[in-house]
């Protein structure tokens, strides 16, 4: 598995200011706060229902994301990642809890900002390796089972958008 | 950087025109060249910037991180991919839409290009382009290909080339024109489209079409070539204006011709671009547009020029065969709406964002887009759209919008709440609220003040405090761009503003220049007044006070120009002395840090742009063409295709030698027999080919090649071939080097 994002999901988001997360990425690459190297903050908070607030690495990207209304914590892998499937996706998923846990504990979040523990997104974003059908379920299935043990996985069927499962614990 | 990209030319072969296919194979050629050290740097730049591969802030490997200036420690750290610009650095990749139009699964393919190799989002540029940022430079093919896969094109999209070709996006539907542009317009940028009188410019050459003299969809005065429609005892024509555009000192666009019948558009432009780069400055870059030459020549001596050059060009077919642009027609039956639905918000939106075409009971839809940007899902959810309510028709606009045209009436409230879903039904186009800006310290090299964050604090606080209800302050234009370089247009807005920084006791503040009065109908008809900079905290502010001004004190329905004219530049600097003081750092540091990015405000971070390229001459381009042939030679005996191998071989010889012959102006024909002789004729019998040591050898090699060109080879013939070749364009390096030194024949 390769590209894999994953996005932990807020518990009250109407609290959560989106252009909040400026300040605490830039704080982040001052102090080289995530894994990987850190570039700039990219902000989208205009957007509805976008990107949100973008802290843009050369490996990967962490951002606080509004995409299709849920508001969470994205990570983002761009470069390759060299393990098998499973530990592609465990890699990813640790790191991603640790960034969510992380901006919880910001000055400008605390109080404010809780992520779900019981509900993950896991997109592969690249349609010629991963592309959205019954082969890359069949293929990316037993990594997922795997991994996120416990979950329900539900698929996005839509055929015109990224491989994507909403991994929901009962 | 994507796993995927080794496997996309696969995919997509037999879907890519052949012309396209190559192009991009050429250029993935010269990435493979560029890895391995075979290109010079500066080659390079030029090369992916004529591909719209553009670099973006911080890829010099520095940043300011509010701190302190870092290193961004990328692993390959003496890899470039141009002067001072890391190779792993991301930049941004520049999409051409020729006036504007796109259809539905462009949009698409847009979406998918943005989710996968930038940051999720399209952003609509003043000049109808696409562009996507964060892209990492060994992406840049794949994106390509996917692009061409549907018609879309990255050529010429950046550097000293023909861009994109921009027009009215209301042509065709407009209540207004003398005609329809568009087909013009889509005619001259393919014509011109790689075209090889397009090639060796010292800059960048704009070009606009407008359906009409006043309105603002095209600004035709702010280009180097700008066509306004007229028909003339029912002929049609253009009115021809030449030399304009904006940067640190803006230049009006001449009148160049009064009335150009449509055949001799093509021929005209033709002619315009030899003269450019012929006579136009390819040193000193910031005296290279257009605009420099004609104040140089005059624009009397230049027209003599051009039409000289007119006078002398062999006819090409293609200046009166029109390519034929499927016809637009719609998709519902016009019907008009007879009554506004309760819907919050569709009244204002009708008002603001729907344009009646002149065909009855049909209307194009303003999408505001705010700082341009959309997401993959709304650029998806807007294919959906076209395709349910038009035949596609959507174009992008200079105001960093899209239009859907062709709607029917009746369908208006369908599609606004269609559009809500979206997140895509802001009112406000064309009005105070939708504010124009470049990328800034976004994204830009060059940038001072941050544009977008400006742009988006104005957008919210305008809405908010309800300035934007008084319709005279509604009817004025924000125009911002982060710099004085002024690709947010800032000098034809009412109210512009370019980037500017000021000291105070040690301390750097961002600041705008204050330039009231530019005028954005009449295609751009006149420039605003620069009245003082303003710390850029205090910009909204500056804005709430003049708007204020402007309602209280104008004249019955003076417009904000003449208003502006009226009271004066010493009254408008008195109006906002006091908001142009800063607090000292100490008072209050905010004034220090920018719109939406809180670290300390620094200079540090800029770079050298690259909006011009690099001024390579055509015998550089050529030579690295003659590399890379030579390097697809090699390739081509790795697969064992050792016809094709020595094919390759010989011709980046031919190349080579055919190169030295263009640049000292010794003309030939274009024959492999005439090239030979013509070479052998000036550069081997005149012995300056001959290397100071190995003499005429490498010469010899390139005869010896041209003799053997249709015998069969075998694979060890064909290998010691392309060793020939190499040293042979080496030798034709060494030699341009060494008679560089001496003028050339004119
Ligand atoms: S105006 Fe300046 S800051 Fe804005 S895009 Fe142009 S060069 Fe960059």
């Amino acid at each position: 598995m390769q590209h894999i994002h994953i996005k932990l999901f807020a518990e009250s988001p109407a609290a959560v200011r989106l252009a909040d997360a400026i300040p605490v990425f830039h704080r982040w690459i001052q102090t080289s706060a995530v894994p990987g190297l850190l570039i700039d903050v990219a902000d989208y908070s205009h957007v509805i229902n976008g990107p949100g607030v973008v802290l843009i690495g050369h490996e990967a990207y962490y951002s606080l994301d509004a995409a299709k209304g849920r508001l969470g914590l994205l990570y983002q892998r761009k470069a390759k990642a060299d393990g098998d499937a499973a530990e592609n996706l465990r890699d990813a998923l640790k790191t991603a809890q640790a960034a969510a846990a992380l901006l919880e504990h910001e000055p400008e979040f605390a109080g404010k900002l809780r992520f779900r523990q019981d509900q993950v997104a896991v997109t592969l974003n690249d349609r010629l390796l991963h592309p959205n059908n019954d082969e890359t379920w069949a293929a990316v299935e037993p990594a997922l089972r795997a991994v996120l043990d416990g979950y329900t996985l539900v698929r996005n069927e839509n055929p015109r958008e990224l491989f994507e499962v909403l991994a929901t614990r009962a | 950087m994507k796993q995927s990209n080794p496997h996309w030319k696969e995919r997509l072969a037999g879907q890519i025109p052949p012309l396209l296919a190559s192009e991009i194979d050429i250029f993935e050629n010269e990435i493979a060249l560029r890895l391995t050290g075979k290109i010079d740097e500066k080659v390079f730049a030029e090369t992916r910037l004529r591909r719209g591969a553009y670099g973006q802030r911080y890829d010099n490997g520095q940043r300011n991180d509010g701190i302190e200036a870092r290193k961004l420690a990328y692993g390959r750290a003496d890899l470039t991919k141009g002067p001072n610009t890391l190779w792993d650095a991301p930049g941004m990749q520049r999409i051409k839409i020729p006036f504007g139009g796109l259809n539905a699964t462009q949009l698409e393919v847009l979406a998918e290009l943005a989710e996968e190799y930038s940051d999720g989002i399209a952003h609509i540029t003043t000049r109808q382009d696409v562009q996507l940022h964060f892209i990492h430079i060994e992406d840049t093919p794949s994106v390509m290909r996917r692009l061409a896969a549907v018609g879309i094109t990255t050529r010429e999209a950046c550097g000293n080339t023909v861009r994109n070709v921009t027009s009215c996006p209301l042509g065709g539907v407009c209540r207004d024109e003398a005609f329809d542009v568009t087909p013009y317009a889509h005619d001259c940028a393919q014509f011109l489209l790689g075209h090889p009188d397009t090639q060796d410019f010292g800059r960048k050459f704009k070009i606009a079409f407008s359906g009409c003299e006043t309105n603002p969809c095209a600004l035709v005065r702010i280009h180097d070539l700008g066509c306004v429609a007229q028909v003339r005892d029912g002929k049609r024509g253009f009115k021809v204006y030449v030399g304009g555009g904006l940067g640190t000192v803006p230049y009006q666009a001449k009148l160049f011709d009064e009335f150009l019948p449509v055949e001799e558009l093509l021929p005209l432009a033709q002619a315009m671009a030899r003269v450019f780069a012929r006579l136009g400055e390819k040193k000193n870059r910031n005296a290279a547009r257009m605009k420099f030459l004609v104040v140089k020549l005059g624009l009397e001596e230049f027209k003599r020029l051009v039409l000289e050059e007119r006078a002398a060009l062999p006819t090409d077919p293609r200046w009166t065969t029109p390519a034929v642009l499927p016809e637009e027609s719609p998709l519902h039956p016009g019907a008009l709406l007879q009554i506004d639905p309760a819907t919050p918000g569709f009244t204002t939106w009708k008002s603001d964002n729907v344009y009646q075409q002149r065909q009855e009971g049909y209307a194009t839809v303003t999408v505001a887009l705010p700082l341009g940007d959309l997401t993959a899902d709304q650029l998806r959810g807007l294919a959906d759209i076209a395709r349910a309510y038009v035949k596609e028709t959507i174009r992008t606009t200079v105001e960093q919008n899209i239009v859907l045209r062709w709607v029917s009436e009746s369908d208006l409230p369908a599609l606004y709440d269609a559009l809500s879903a979206l997140g895509l039904n802001a009112a406000g186009a064309g009005t105070i609220v939708d504010i124009t800006a470049c990328p800034g310290t976004d994204t830009c090299k060059l940038g001072i003040s941050s544009s977008r964050g400006l742009a988006g604090e104005l957008r919210e606080r305008l809405a908010e405090n309800g300035a934007a209800a008084d319709d005279a302050i509604r009817q004025l234009r924000i125009k911002i761009s982060g710099c004085f370089n002024s690709c947010g247009q800032h000098h034809i807005a009412d109210l512009g503003f370019y980037g500017v920084s000021r000291n105070k006791s040690g301390f750097a503040a961002p600041h705008f220049q204050v330039v009231l009065g530019g005028q954005w109908t009449e295609n751009a008809g006149s420039y605003g007044l620069a009245i003082g900079a303003v710390p850029s905290k205090r910009i909204p502010a500056t804005v709430t006070r003049i708007t204020a001004r402007y309602v209280q004190e104008r004249q019955s329905s003076e417009t904000f120009q003449a208003y502006i004219r009226r009271i004066g530049k010493a009254e408008c600097k008195l109006m906002i002395q006091d908001l142009t003081e800063v607090p000292p750092y100490t008072t209050d540091p905010s004034f220090y840090s920018d719109w939406h990015d809180p670290r300390v405000f620094t200079l540090g971070d800029m770079g050298i742009g690259e909006c011009a390229g690099e001024v390579i001459s055509a015998i550089d381009f050529q030579l690295t063409a003659c590399e890379r042939e030579a390097f697809e030679a090699q390739l081509a005996l790795e697969k064992k295709d050792v016809s094709q191998a020595a094919k390759l071989a010989y011709e980046s010889m031919l190349h080579g030698a055919a190169a030295l012959l263009t640049w000292r102006k010794l003309g030939y024909d274009h024959t492999p027999d005439a090239i030979v002789e013509r070479f052998r004729e000036q550069f081997f019998d005149t012995q300056v080919f001959f290397d100071p040591f190995a003499g005429g050898k490498f010469a010899q090699y390139f005869f010896r090649a041209h003799e053997r060109r249709n015998e069969a080879r075998g694979e060890e013939s064909a290998h010691r071939l392309i060793e020939e070749a190499q040293l042979f364009i080496e030798a034709c390096h060494s030699c341009y080097a060494r008679l560089s030194l001496q003028p050339a024949k004119v």
